[in-house]
């Protein structure tokens, strides 16, 4: 094939009109994709060279000193890796079992449609309607009061639409023939998708997980008003400060709390919250990346 | 089909889970067969774990509803009770809900501040975002595309909070700078954050989309000698347009029910904006500054619920909306 088949016939005007259009076209494209991207990172660098004064393993192990104006963010960071996985523990296996059965049970009706639309919506819903009901149903209702527990089942059901859709993307992926290979030779659902499903497609299943580790660490107005506190005296470096029915405090409400609520606190802090937090979240996500790229390139179909 | 041949689509594999029925017995011969029975736990357990696994997949509309029901169970005591009024809810701009002599609850300001960010988000992400879903899926090579979607997936991954912050920090100053607003964080400066988060999702979606056409569209006309732009004006677009709907449609419910950012951004003034460099209140940043003093079960508390009542609504009919263009496309 010719690389360029305009080339091949004399060029006339229109030719030419049509050649400089494509031009002008992919240039304003490729604009508007680095402008995406550009000023990200120029942001990225500010808050970097803003909080660099404060930025230092100390700032992470720390505890917050004289009203949370000055010193580190151990408590909020231990409080986030709580929440986080306390909230993995339940939306993991919904999220899985979900999935599972939207790929390998449900068949295409109009109930595996409302199944659907549910979960785009859950996925959709604000974020500040999802802390409501855990105020109402967690908090309230299922008297947890104002505690990590609270918080966490509410993170969970917020970040279930990323483990099933990830989760279900990768069972789809899975060839048909491989489920009826193991059919033929007398297995039942159950053992199929133990046994063949599962294993082939882990990858999309841990990317799943993983994203929703950086989702739940990342979100603020659900934890705000289940089971974040302003402030709770922890031991420096403690790794289990807290229990499950009290409160929390947390890196992204603690963010707020300093960046607005407080006067007077010390200038880089915020910045350096704000990069911890970036950066936590960023490496996770990067982590799911790599991951889903190593095992691609293993996949053997 | 040939005589004997099974039917892959009806052969479910529960049937070989049916209990083999004992060999008969003929008088002179005996085999020993072996019977292909699981024990009782394993079929029992099996059973189990299919309730369970249904369970967790409409699971997605259990918490659906059960969030719809608690906001509104939370809600409904206001709504019903004398003191309240519909009517004014919705189309009053005066938000006074801690007035000692006359306590008014109207969130129409509030409905225009949210619109208001939104629109100048959607002016902003709508042609960026599609511009970048065409350049990513017709124009670029297959290094770079990897690279911008890793790229755009990291950006959909920055918390909500660090927006606000970045709104807050960097966006109010560069405004107050280049438009010399008195205030930096306003509509505009809310508008950029929300802009920002919706693109990853808008660029995504609308890939999806033009991704979905079919290659026979290309082939058709890359024969007839069109250039790449052509292609994408005069089919890719007009092919694609359901599913580049559903990509602008989450745009705005994710505009909608962003909750920190805005909070952050947007100055918090209950008025409805005139310029863009005015400051607002969206109806989520409503929710989340007032609900930590509002005491609970009193009126203020329920109005709040009742916000989010009418937020939920909103955001389900976007996403009903998207969804039902993206079905659209399916069908063709």
């Amino acid at each position: 094939m010719n690389a360029d088949p305009n080339k091949r016939f004399t060029e006339t005007p229109m030719v030419r009109r049509k050649l400089c259009q494509e031009a002008i076209a992919k240039w304003i494209f490729r604009i508007m994709s680095a402008s995406m991207i550009v000023p990200l990172l120029l942001i990225l660098g500010y808050l970097i060279q803003r909080a660099w004064p404060s930025l230092s393993v100390g700032f992470i192990l720390d505890v917050p000193i004289r009203g949370i104006k000055d010193g580190g963010i151990w408590p909020a960071f231990v409080g986030t890796i709580y929440l986080v996985f306390i909230s993995l523990a339940v939306s993991a296996p919904i999220g899985i079992l979900a999935a599972v059965y939207l790929n390998e049970y449900a068949k295409e009706n109009w109930f595996n449609r409302i199944i659907n639309l549910a979960v785009i919506n859950l996925a959709g819903v604000p974020s500040i309607v999802h802390a409501l009901f855990g105020l109402g149903a967690f908090v309230y209702a299922a008297k947890f009061g104002c505690s990590i527990i609270s918080a966490s089942l509410t993170l969970a059901i917020m970040t279930l639409p990323v483990i099933i859709a990830s989760t279900r993307e990768s069972l789809a992926s899975v060839p048909r023939t491989f489920r009826e290979a193991c059919w033929n030779v007398g297995a039942t659902r159950w053992q199929t998708i133990r046994a063949i499903v599962l294993p082939n497609s882990i990858s999309g299943i841990l990317t799943g997980v993983i994203l929703q580790v950086s989702r739940a660490a990342g979100e603020t107005a659900p934890v705000m008003f289940t089971g974040a506190i302003y402030f709770k005296a922890v031991q420096k470096g403690d790794l289990f400060p807290y229990r499950l029915d009290e409160q929390c405090m947390a890196l992204s409400t603690h963010l707020y709390n300093i960046s607005t609520q407080v006067p007077g606190v010390r200038e880089s802090i915020p910045f350096a919250t704000a990069v911890v937090l970036l950066g936590l979240v960023l490496v996770v996500n990067a982590a799911a990346i790599i991951l889903r790229v190593w095992l691609r390139n293993r996949k053997k179909w | 089909m040939p005589v004997g041949a099974v039917n892959c689509d009806s052969f479910a594999p529960e049937d070989l889970t049916m209990p083999v029925p004992a060999p008969r017995k003929s008088p002179g011969f005996s085999f020993a067969v072996r019977q292909a029975t699981r024990p009782l736990w394993a079929v029992l357990g099996e059973r189990l774990l299919t309730v369970l696994i249904y369970l967790c997949g409409i699971s997605a509309i259990i918490f659906v509803l059960s969030i719809f029901i608690f906001v509104f169970k939370e809600a409904a005591p206001v709504l019903f009770s004398g003191r309240f009024n519909l009517g004014q809810f919705l189309f009053s701009t005066e938000w006074y809900p801690t007035s000692e002599v006359n306590v008014r609850y109207g969130v129409l300001a509030m409905i225009a501040g949210t619109f208001a960010v939104t629109g100048v988000a959607m002016l902003i992400a709508v042609p960026f975002g599609l511009g970048a879903a065409i350049y990513l899926s017709e124009f670029c090579g297959p290094k770079v595309k990897e690279t911008l979607k890793i790229v755009i997936e990291l950006l959909a991954a920055i918390p909500s909070v660090v927006w606000g912050f970045i709104g807050l920090t960097v966006m109010s100053k560069l405004i107050v700078q280049f438009t010399g607003a008195a205030v930096g964080v306003n509509v505009l400066n809310a508008g950029i954050i929300i802009a920002l988060m919706s693109v990853p999702i808008i660029v995504s979606i609308g890939e999806d989309a033009l991704k979905a056409v079919p290659d026979s569209y290309r082939e058709a006309a890359i024969a007839l000698g069109v250039t790449k732009w052509q292609l994408t004006w005069r089919v890719l677009l007009p092919a694609a347009k359901n599913g580049l709907l559903a990509a602008v449609l989450l745009g705005v419910g994710r505009g909608v029910g962003e909750t920190m950012a805005v909070l952050m951004a947007t100055g918090h003034a209950v008025h409805v904006p005139h310029s863009v460099l005015d400051s607002v209140r969206t109806l989520t940043a409503n929710i989340a500054a007032e609900l930590g003093e509002a005491p609970a079960d009193s009126d203020h508390y329920r109005v709040l619920f009742l916000t989010g009542v009418l937020l939920f609504v909103i955001t389900f009919f976007v996403n009903l909306a998207a969804d039902l263009a993206i079905r659209g496309i399916k069908k063709q």
